[in-house]
Order: structure tokens, then C-alpha cells, then sequence
């Protein structure tokens, strides 16, 4: 390691003055960047920051306006992602594009520039996989495959370039603790190699744990560069955020009162080929409580999402219960009209339709809820109110915009999701359900809406958190369940909940704690 | 060299605007370009095609007799197609609501009475829902693709009324000529106004139900939800919108107008069935919803535009001597502008070369100029 570290006369990779404008959006603004060979180097910044506009100028997916690039000291001109893997830089995205129905190997196949023998690449990636701790089976079709796994392909595949830069999107937000662990042994083999590594995370820990040099984004400038290892967590925030960055603040759990959501025995069989089983789910949330549901993506969250919500309508009618009455036999208008709200993973296309405004994505969810105040006779829509019931909210919860009343599509994911969560909470619902509510979000608007989660349990309301965020459960909940496979552990009260424990629990461990007394819902 | 479209990251307002009238300009442009290759003068040919007819009172009679049917079908089409119903088959709906809104005056002549012709135009409505409601229930039922389903359909449409004017229908005092009786005068859609031309109510329920479905579409909850479906299925559903009754209020919608547009046609314009009752007007009514922007206002501009490329051809045939096909190619040229238009306005081209080798050639190169 201390050889890699002799900094050699140029920098791997130093970008100088970058610049790149969207209409009068300055989405990077002079942006220094200087990476050395062998060093992990992270970018930091929230959401909107400019990282990835900064991140698709390096690989030559967007264009610079201004500034320029040297590669081994020398400028180069990236014009395209095949030049930039030509030269030698990969990229690990953050959404990976894989195809499900094609195994690994072919899906490693397709991305390479030359064509080789399947054979060949076969053997190539099961040595790759050796050498560097990656452990997959080529032949097995990714459909098949958890997420680390998919990770793993694609890091495999951004190997076999040989690239001496690797650029590495947000890679432990759909990691289990374990399954991270094993990831930093890999980057830290690569940098012992000599590879370089750019490193894009919000999150301060890892950051701090792994990475040796740290370069902060703010507004589409750099804010600060620094030695992680020498700041505290709460320093790094500060520098990405500009201010402090207000903490959650929670009560003790409330005395535990009446049960107003309560899912038994739910199961149900895969909707499409790529979908998880549901199966034997029980679960409640009584009023005032947090309960978390943990587990690494794709284990089943989104088709309990769906169940609960009533997007998927239930057999029997006891299967859901909302205060007290049963609600499996509603659909989703009816559910929300027993009190319940629900905020879906996807923000834009689930949650929110891109191409309307706010206001129409206010009447989305409210239009049966608050049929009085938004509609008059013959459903015809008061577009003044929605229009003033939009603004509140964007008010109460901070969205920023560019216009009165922007397309969704038009607003950063932080905003947006700012916007889905407060379009549910102004309505004070009894139930609320939220999947993935901070994921890909910026921190100061995470905070955000984490208070606002934990306010509305404060008020007696119940909250379900489906998250793969644990720092973020074990911020907000009093309790956490795990979910794998499809199936639902028993919740872990907070008191007694460690990393360790949820964690396994995540990688499909047998719940060792399964007879505490807390398994009473049946 | 590959040509490769790339997703602008914003579109421009005013070209979104514009795009109509630069299709309506590229199609004047390359019509004039056919004539020539006709061998005829493109000016006095433009001329006769599209201001030729606007010269008379008589004539822009006729021009809202071809344009109520347009405007009728395409803007019950634009219901669909907002909601991403793909119903291609109005000409059989146009068709069986002519067949059924017949009923009366073909099957009983003697019932005479000012209740015939509401009655008429009531089952030519529900004739046209009834047709378009086969697809519909396919596509709930089974998922079958709307878009051969209702295209068949109009075969059958077709086919159906051929024989229906040929068989039993077939005016027993009409010389074995393949019609129906000519409806009596109870039975026929009166002119707006006679004095002047021959331009019948169907041109008004074209204009109300443009207005209707326009409110319907901007200001009631119904159109928000056509249009949530429409864009983002998955966002429908979690606004609690069925996909399903969507699908069939889309079709019962778009059908109904046909069949309406179908037997004001008949009672209106012609006054009894005949082997072949419509010029395509179904499927023109597609280039009609496209070129209004599905905007039942814009679509109102839309049909009287289309209408005028019936007279044009009719005018052209016999002034000029070209077939009357050229008024197709005038339809087709205009609704393959209109889409080139759109996508232009939301993708760009990108020009992309095979060999990565440009570049490291031309870094090689530079060295030896300096």
C-alpha cells in the first residue's frame, strides 16, 4: 500500500476548470478533480450536487461546455463511453442494466466492445471472480440472481476492460452489511493492484472507513477536498449540506395502543416470472409505532407494497385490517379511505405521473380522500384548490422548484420525493406506508422526511417503513422486521436490535429469536 | 455510418406548437413535388386542391358535410388514444352505426313520426359502442392487441353492410340496384340551413361533442384519469384508476361517435345504404385526432383541414385529370409528416461512426502539422 501511494509526477486522471450548463442551470461549475494512481477517492455531495453530471463528463457520456481532462497528465477527449473504456476507465452504475432473462456470461457477452468466444469469456470471468472475491456462477440467469450478485457481474464485467480507473455509483445502497464488508475487501485489493477507484457515496461511515482522499461537491462546486479519515461524520455533512444538518429527533415509543394496521397470513403467488412468492406475512403496527421492514432489494418489498396497499386485491378480507376493520377486499381508493396513505419505491411513473404537474399529482393520490374540497359537481376539478393545497405542501415540506407549478418530471429526486411523502402526511393519515422513502434522496431532505415520519407516529399515527436503509430504520423505528425470500421475520424491538443480527437476518439467516413473545400476530 | 435517435433532454415549447403546420408546410411542399412528377403545373395544381374549394358558399357546404364525420370519429378517438387505446377499427364502427340507426326507415317505412329520427341517431350511437365494445371486452378478457382485433373488425363491418344492401335489405322497387329504400322524411338529418347548401346537424353534434369532450378532457376528473392511464399505467393504478373500465369507457366512447357519425352520414348526407358509405373516413379520422394533437379543439381545425383534401382531390380530378388516389397520398403524406414532426421535436439524430479509430488517427496526425 505505502508503495502504491508514491505519487507518481501526474495524477491518473485530473480534471481542470469542468464545466457543463443545463438552460441556466450551472450543474458543474469549475470543477477541479485530481485522482492518483492506487488511492480509493470519494465524491461526495447531495443530491442535485452535480456528482453525476461530473461522474458522465469523465465517461464521456455528457459533454464538457468548458475545461478539460488529462489522462496520465496527457488532455484527452472523451466523446464517447467506448472511449473512455478504451482508455481505461469502467463504471459500475448505480441502476444495473442487465437483462434477467440472459445468464451472466452473456450478459457480460454483450457489453464487450471486441467480440470474444463464449468460452473464452466464460473462463475469464471465473477467474476474475477468483482473483478478486467475487463469487458467481456464469451460467446462471440473472433473473435468478439477489442484487449483490447482479453488483458482482457488473463488476466483473467493468473488469475484464481492465480498466485503471473504476468509477463506482452509490454500490452499497443495495447491499446487505455483509455482503458491503466483502465489497471493500475487493476495492481494496484493486487498489493494492495500482487501480484506481472513484468512489460516489452519501454515505459518511463508509466513506470515512474506506476511502483515502475525498473531493465535495455543493452546488455543482467543489466545497472542499479532504483526508476522510481525519473528519467526523457530522464535519463531512456539513461541508456537502453547507450548514448543519438538523438530527431526527424521536420519543420514546409511545405506550403500545391499539393495532390500526395488521396484515395476517398474507400470501401470494408470483404475478410474472421475475417476481418474489409472498408468503405466510404477518405483521401490525399500532398507533404511535415505527415499524421498520429491513431486507436487500428484490426479496419481496414491492409485492408486499402492492398487497397492502390494495394495488393487489386479497382473497379474503381478514388478510388486511385497517383500525380494526378488514380492507383485504378493497382496492386502494377504499384503503385510503379507511385513513390509510401510501408512498410507492418509484418516485417518477409509480408515485408520480412524469409529464403532470404537482397539482395533478396531488389529485393523483386525494382525489377520492378529499373528494369534497378538490372536486365540485359532475367531478369537475376546483383547480384553484389543488392548486393552493400543492403550494402548502411544497411549503410544509421545502420543495424546491424552478416554476409555480413544474412537471414532475422537471424536479430533483430529493424534491420529488419530498413532494409524494408531504402529499400524504398533509392529510394526517391513521396508516401510513412508505417504501424506500429516503432512497436516492440528498440529507438534508432525508432529515426531512424522516421527521415528518416520525411526527406522524408521534400524532398516533401507524407507520410501516419498507427500507434497505438500515441506518435510516434503526434512526426511526421502534421495530424491525426482516424481510427474505418472502417471507417476514418477527420485528426485532429497537432495544435489541443490532447490525449484526438484522444483517444476517437480511442474508436469509434463520431467525434464531423467532420464539420472543413478540410473534403474537397470527 | 449509423443513424442512431437520441431523446432530446427538453423539447421546445414552441416547436411542440408549431409541428402542425410545419407537417401542413412540408406536405404542401412535397404534394407540389407529385404533381410536377405529373406532369402538372404544382401552383395551379395546389390551387385547385386547396383554395379552389373554399371559393364558394356551396362548397364550404360541403366542406362541413366531409368534415362532421372526420371531426365526430377523431375526437372520440383522441379518448382513446390518450388512454392508450389503440382503436384503428372506426370505420366498422362508422359502418355498423349506419347498419343499426337504419333499422327504421329500411325495415319499418310506414312508422312515420318525428320520434324516427332521434330514435335513429340513438341506436346508430349504441349500434357503434356495441361494435366497439368486441374489441374492448378482447382486450379486458383475453389481452388480445386492440389494434388487429378492431382493424379486422372493419372488414367484417364492411363486408357485412355489402351484403345486407345486396340481400335482404335490397330496395324491392329499386331495379335490383345493390341500395336500400330511400329513407323517408322523417327519417333524414335536415340541412342547418337549406337556403344555402347542403351542410346537415351532423356538422353541430361535431361541434358539441368537440366541446363536450374537450371540458371533459381539461376540467373534469374522468379526463384526468384518461389521461393518467394514458401516460403512466402504473401511477393510474396507484391513483386507484382501473385499467380495465378505462379500456371499456375509451371504446364505448370513440364507438358511439363513430355510429353516430355513421348514421348521421346516412341520414344526412345520403338518405339510404348503399355497398359503400364512407370515402375511409374512419381511418382519415386517424390522421384527424394526430393532427389536432388530440385536442378535441385542435381537432375541430384538424377534420375542416382533412375535409378540404376530399374536396382538393374531387376538384383536382376533374380540373386537372389526376386520380382521385392523389387525395390519399395528400392524407398519407400529411400524417407521416406529422408524426416526423413529433418525433424530431422529441428525439434528435445522432450520427455515429463504426471505427473508434477517427479519433486516435487524427491525435496522430496532429504532430505532424505542428
Amino acid at each position: 500500500m505505502q508503495a502504491t501511494l508514491e505519487d507518481p509526477v501526474a495524477p491518473l486522471l485530473e480534471a481542470r476548470g469542468l464545466t457543463k450548463i443545463f438552460g441556466t442551470l450551472r450543474a458543474c461549475d469549475q470543477v477541479d478533480l485530481k485522482i492518483s494512481r492506487g488511492e480509493i477517492h470519494a465524491l461526495l455531495g447531495e443530491n442535485g450536487a452535480g456528482k453525476s453530471t461530473l461522474v458522465k463528463m469523465l465517461f464521456g457520456a455528457l459533454e464538457p461546455a468548458e475545461g478539460v481532462i488529462l489522462w496520465q497528465g496527457k488532455p484527452a477527449a472523451i466523446s464517447s463511453p467506448r472511449e473512455a473504456r478504451r482508455l481505461g476507465i469502467g463504471m459500475v452504475f448505480q441502476h444495473f442494466s442487465l437483462f434477467d432473462a440472459l445468464t451472466a456470461a452473456e450478459n457480460i457477452m454483450l457489453s464487450l466492445d471486441d467480440p470474444a468466444p463464449a468460452s473464452a469469456v466464460t473462463t475469464r470471468a471465473r477467474e476474475l471472480s477468483k482473483a478478486y472475491g467475487l463469487p458467481i456462477d456464469p451460467d446462471a440467469h440473472v433473473g435468478d440472481l439477489s442484487v449483490g450478485e447482479r453488483q458482482r457481474i457488473e463488476i466483473i464485467r467493468c473488469l475484464l476492460q481492465n480498466p485503471e480507473l473504476i468509477i463506482l455509483d452509490e454500490p452499497t445502497s443495495v447491499l446487505t452489511p455483509q455482503e458491503a464488508d466483502k465489497l471493500f475487501e475487493t476495492l481494496e485489493k484493486l487498489k493494492l493492484e495500482g487501480r484506481s477507484i472513484l468512489y460516489i457515496s452519501h454515505r459518511l461511515e463508509e466513506v470515512k472507513r474506506i476511502c483515502d482522499r475525498a473531493t465535495v461537491l455543493r452546488q455543482g462546486r467543489v466545497v472542499a477536498e479532504c483526508d476522510p479519515r481525519k473528519e467526523t461524520a457530522s464535519s463531512l455533512a456539513r461541508m456537502m449540506v453547507g450548514d448543519e444538518v438538523q438530527p431526527v429527533v424521536r420519543d420514546k415509543p409511545a405506550a403500545q395502543r391499539e393495532v390500526l394496521l395488521e396484515v395476517s397470513n398474507l400470501s401470494r403467488k408470483a404475478s410474472h416470472p421475475f417476481a418474489v412468492p409472498l408468503s405466510g406475512i404477518n405483521l401490525s403496527v399500532h398507533a404511535g409505532e415505527i415499524l421498520g421492514i429491513a431486507g436487500v432489494a428484490g426479496n419481496g418489498q414491492g409485492e408486499l407494497f402492492e398487497a397492502v396497499s390494495g394495488e393487489v386485491i386479497q382473497d379474503r378480507p381478514d388478510t388486511v385490517r385497517i383500525r380494526g376493520k378488514d380492507a383485504g377486499k378493497l382496492d386502494i381508493s377504499g384503503r385510503r379511505l379507511m385513513g390509510a396513505a401510501f408512498v410507492p419505491e418509484e418516485r417518477l411513473g409509480h408515485a408520480a405521473a412524469p409529464a403532470m404537474t404537482l397539482s395533478q399529482n396531488l389529485l393523483l393520490s386525494r382525489y377520492r380522500t378529499d373528494a369534497r374540497a378538490f372536486l365540485s359537481r359532475f367531478g369537475i376539478i376546483r383547480n384553484g384548490l389543488v392548486a393552493q393545497a400543492a403550494k402548502r405542501i411544497s411549503a410544509a415540506m421545502d420543495v424546491r422548484k424552478s416554476a409555480e407549478d413544474p412537471e414532475a418530471s422537471a424536479l430533483s429526486g430529493g424534491n420529488l420525493q419530498k413532494f409524494v411523502i408531504g402529499r400524504e402526511l398533509d392529510r394526517q393519515p391513521l396508516v401510513m406506508i412508505v417504501n424506500q422513502p429516503t432512497w436516492g434522496v440528498d440529507a438534508g431532505a432525508a432529515a426531512r422526511i424522516r421527521q415528518g415520519l416520525i411526527d406522524l407516529a408521534r400524532n398516533g399515527s401507524a407507520v410501516l417503513v419498507i427500507s434497505q436503509d438500515l441506518d435510516e430504520l434503526f434512526e426511526i423505528c421502534d421495530a424491525i422486521a426482516v424481510m427474505h425470500g418472502g417471507s417476514l421475520s418477527a420485528p426485532i424491538p429497537i432495544a435489541e436490535a443490532t447490525y449484526e443480527k438484522v444483517g444476517l437476518l437480511m442474508g436469509g439467516a434463520e431467525p434464531g429469536h423467532a420464539a420472543t413473545p413478540l410473534a403474537e400476530a397470527v | 455510418m449509423r443513424l442512431e435517435l437520441v431523446k432530446r433532454p427538453q423539447h421546445s415549447a414552441l416547436f411542440s406548437a408549431l409541428s402542425p403546420f410545419i407537417a401542413l408546410a412540408l406536405t404542401l411542399v412535397a404534394g407540389a413535388i407529385v404533381f410536377m412528377f405529373l406532369g402538372k403545373n404544382p401552383v395551379e395544381a395546389l390551387y385547385y386542391f386547396f383554395i379552389d374549394p373554399l371559393r364558394e358558399t356551396w362548397s364550404l357546404h360541403e366542406l362541413a358535410v366531409k368534415a362532421a364525420p372526420l371531426i365526430l370519429i377523431g375526437v372520440g378517438l383522441s379518448i382513446c388514444y390518450l388512454s392508450n387505446n389503440w382503436n384503428i377499427g372506426a370505420e366498422g364502427q362508422f359502418i355498423i352505426g349506419a347498419i343499426v340507426g337504419a333499422i327504421l326507415p329500411v325495415m319499418y317505412p310506414d312508422l312515420q313520426s318525428w320520434i324516427v329520427l332521434p330514435l335513429m341517431l340513438l341506436m346508430g350511437i349504441l349500434g357503434g359502442a356495441a361494435y366497439a365494445a368486441i374489441p374492448a371486452f378482447l382486450k379486458v378478457r383475453f389481452n388480445t392487441n386492440e389494434i388487429l382485433t378492431s382493424l379486422m373488425l372493419v372488414y367484417v363491418a364492411q363486408l357485412f353492410l355489402d351484403w345486407i344492401v345486396r340481400g335482404p335489405w335490397r330496395n324491392p322497387a329499386g331495379f335490383n340496384f345493390p341500395e336500400t329504400r330511400t329513407f323517408h322524411d322523417y327519417a333524414i338529418l335536415p340541412e342547418i340551413w337549406p337556403a344555402s347548401g347542403r351542410a346537415h346537424w351532423g356538422f353541430v353534434f361535431a361541434l358539441l361533442a368537440a366541446l363536450a369532450l374537450w371540458f371533459l378532457l381539461s376540467r373534469t376528473l374522468k379526463g384526468f384519469e384518461v389521461k393518467v392511464i394514458g401516460q403512466s399505467p402504473r401511477a393510474g393504478r396507484f391513483a386507484g384508476f382501473s385499467r380495465n373500465r378505462m379500456v371499456i369507457f375509451a371504446f364505448l366512447v370513440s364507438g358511439g361517435l363513430a355510429g353516430l357519425a355513421g348514421i348521421s352520414e346516412v341520414s344526412g348526407a345520403i338518405g339510404q345504404l348503399r355497398p359503400s358509405i364512407s370515402p375511409g373516413y374512419g381511418f382519415t379520422a386517424i390522421i384527424v385526432a394526430f393532427l389536432g394533437r388530440l385536442n378535441p379543439l385542435g381537432i375541430i381545425a384538424a377534420g375542416l383541414i382533412l375535409a378540404l383534401t376530399y374536396l382538393g382531390g374531387e376538384a383536382a380530378q376533374i380540373s386537372l385529370g389526376v386520380t382521385d388516389k392523389v387525395a390519399r397520398s395528400f392524407q398519407g403524406m400529411l400524417l407521416f409528416f406529422v408524426l416526423a414532426c413529433d418525433m424530431l421535436i422529441h428525439y434528435r439524430i445522432r450520427v455515429t461512426r463504426p471505427a473508434l479509430a477517427t479519433k486516435a488517427e487524427r491525435a496522430a496526425e496532429e504532430p505532424a502539422h505542428a
